[in-house]
């Protein structure tokens, strides 16, 4: 009843209550007058302006500073990457076998994604809505697995993989990535299920539907920008981390970019160019992805519960 | 709202034709199976490890040690020392600047305001980039030949000198600010998706009787995003406790090991010294640390208390 209210926010002032003069232009933000109520939402907007571009500076100059380096020829002290020169990714792309480094890690990004949701989906719905007996202790579980040093756990995990002759394939990495995935993935989507009204549920139980039925056709869609962010936190950190990769897979061809970046790092006479070169080409994927699910990955995500 | 969903599933009204008792345990086995596996049985693992003598490169002196690593540790290793103040310091660093920067961060781009769409992508984006690929940007920026402390110098402002991750007086802040580069989008994210779910009719409300700002932020905003400032801080704690890829590519732990963290420790002493015994000692002691603080930071909390 209020979401109207809630929605509007602000009430539009008389544009020239104070002035008197010609009623003062509007820059962009509709209902901006010149004096009126405070509302909830209403900050001076140099005191936003400013401090995020202080902050976007320090995001984007270091952005700026790979692409530059990727960009110009060797040797060039130039601040703006000019004449563009893509020698250095041709060279990372097919000399440092970049493209099938960059194959293997979306290989493992996707299935790390798809095992990741699934199963935290079901992890998360059971901690969500019902009381078991266990129910604390695998809470805690998943807590404790998070205090864990990951480093230390490489030796039994190589051996583990070793029996089970998965040294290798890229399978061993996917599940190394998908179990350390799993505890937070579980509880963030418990926590996104417990703010979907159970009486929703309710409803359509009463209805008719089956417990399924009711999850996929009421809860599943308000858990869609949960399960996005959980989903591109997976992606993200399976394409990103190195450690797993390297150590599971000895054999240059199955091995991941951030293996490829680190081999370029520690190599003795660094290639400024070339190490440029494949962080963009590192970076492109996941910044693509994180542009695309953006505004899915923040829009409300119980604005839609909180309305029941 | 939050509590008031939380109690319903336990009301008396509970379906009659519903009360599934093994679809919970159905639900948590494909996570609680691999987590078995992937994580209990290598954990076991390493405190069975830690009990024994076990040099890879010495195996006639393999065998049950006892509590020797353990007594080494507290009593004969100076290093355990001040890798341990050294992590504490990289901790509590991190996660208070994180908190802070990300807390305003995330305040700032819940306003409206013109171009926000842009703003928030393009101050998340670090988020999508980690580990070896931070290393990567921040070596190009660091780099005293081609850095932009060359620049800088060329322009009058400092000197040519070292790099920053020489020196043992700046290569702590030069780390500190790589890190946060990237840990800050995350938390910023973590924090705005809560935001998002704050009743906008309070703030309506407290307009009304007349609150301003400040005041809505202590008693509205503040304690609503209480749990998930707690559950932020703790995991990104002990993330950053056991960061191991951007210390070990940035700074390898030095120099002269001013950088050394705990978990930077075990794996030279595991990894590289091969005495795999006594890194699974350390080990140990890490994981008994962490869940002792893990503990405590929880209950001075009171996380998940029903005061939302």
């Amino acid at each position: 009843m209020t979401a109207a209210l809630a929605e509007k926010g602000r009430s539009p002032a008389p544009p020239s209550a104070t002035t008197g003069s010609p009623a003062p232009p509007r820059r962009g933000i509709p209902g901006r007058g010149p004096r009126r109520e405070r509302a909830f939402d209403d900050v001076p907007r140099w005191q936003i302006y400013l401090p995020l571009a202080l902050y976007l500076l320090f995001t984007l100059v270091p952005f700026y500073w790979m692409l530059l380096f990727a960009l110009r020829p060797a040797g060039s002290t130039a601040l703006v990457p000019w004449p563009l020169t893509f020698e250095h990714f041709g060279k990372v792309w097919n000399e440092r076998s970049f493209g099938m480094f960059f194959q293997n890690s979306m290989i493992v990004g996707v299935a790390t994604l798809v095992m990741t949701t699934g199963i935290a989906l079901a992890g998360g719905y059971a901690l969500a809505r019902f009381e078991f007996r266990i129910k604390s202790g695998f809470m805690l579980a998943l807590l404790c697995s998070q205090f864990i040093p990951g480093a230390l756990m490489l030796v039994p995990l190589f051996e583990i993989f070793k029996n089970l002759q998965m040294i290798n394939s890229l399978g061993s990495v996917i599940i190394a990535e998908t179990v350390f995935q799993l505890p937070l993935s579980i509880i963030l989507i418990s926590g996104f299920i417990k703010n979907v009204p159970v009486t929703l549920e309710e409803a359509a139980w009463v209805d008719g539907c089956s417990r399924f039925r009711a999850f996929c056709a009421v809860v599943l869609p308000l858990l869609r920008p949960g399960l996005i962010a959980v989903g591109s936190f997976a992606f993200v950190h399976s394409w990103n981390h190195f450690l797993f990769a390297l150590m599971f897979l000895s054999e240059q061809d199955k091995q991941t970019i951030p293996v490829g970046l680190n081999t370029l790092i520690g190599a003795d006479s660094v290639d400024l160019g070339a190490l440029a070169a494949g962080g963009v080409i590192a970076a492109v994927p996941v910044v693509i992805v994180f542009a695309f699910i953006q505004k899915w990955l923040i829009t409300g995500f119980s604005s839609g519960a909180v309305k029941g | 709202m939050a509590s008031a969903v939380a109690r319903v599933p336990r009301a008396p009204g509970r379906r009659a034709g519903a009360p599934p008792r093994r679809l919970p345990y159905l639900l948590i086995a494909p996570a609680g199976l691999l987590m078995l596996g992937f994580i209990a049985y290598p954990v076991i693992s390493v405190f069975y490890y830690s009990l024994r003598n076990y040099n890879v490169t010495k195996p006639w002196r393999d065998g049950f040690a006892g509590f020797d690593n353990f007594v080494r540790i507290f009593t004969d290793d100076p290093q355990f020392w001040t890798t341990l103040g050294f992590s504490a310091r990289w901790v509590v660093v991190q996660v208070s600047l994180q908190l802070a920067l990300g807390l305003v961060l995330a305040l700032l781009v819940n306003q409206t305001f013109v171009g926000r769409g842009i703003a928030r992508a393009m101050v998340f984006s670090p988020w999508a980039v980690s580990g070896v690929l931070t290393t990567t940007i921040w070596m190009l920026l660091y780099n005293p030949s081609t850095g932009v402390s060359r620049y800088l110098a060329d322009a009058g402002i400092g000197s040519y000198g070292t790099s920053v991750l020489s020196d043992t007086g700046t290569v702590f802040w030069a780390a500190v600010v790589a890190e946060l580069w990237r840990g800050v989008p995350f938390f910023a994210i973590l924090i705005l998706a809560d935001l998002q779910s704050v009743p906008k009719e309070l703030y309506e409300a407290a307009s009304v009787d007349g609150a301003g700002r400040a005041r809505q932020f202590f008693h509205i905003t503040l304690p609503h995003l209480r749990d998930a400032i707690v559950l932020a801080t703790l995991l990104r704690g002990v993330w950053e406790f056991n960061n191991v890829d951007l210390l070990y590519t940035l700074t390898g732990g030095g120099p002269a090991g001013v950088t050394t963290t705990l978990p930077l420790y075990v794996a030279n002493t595991g990894i590289e010294g091969h005495d795999f015994g006594y890194a699974s000692a350390l080990t140990t002691v890490a994981f008994v640390i962490l869940l002792f603080c893990s503990i405590l930071y929880l209950r001075l909390s009171k996380f998940g208390g029903d005061s939302k």
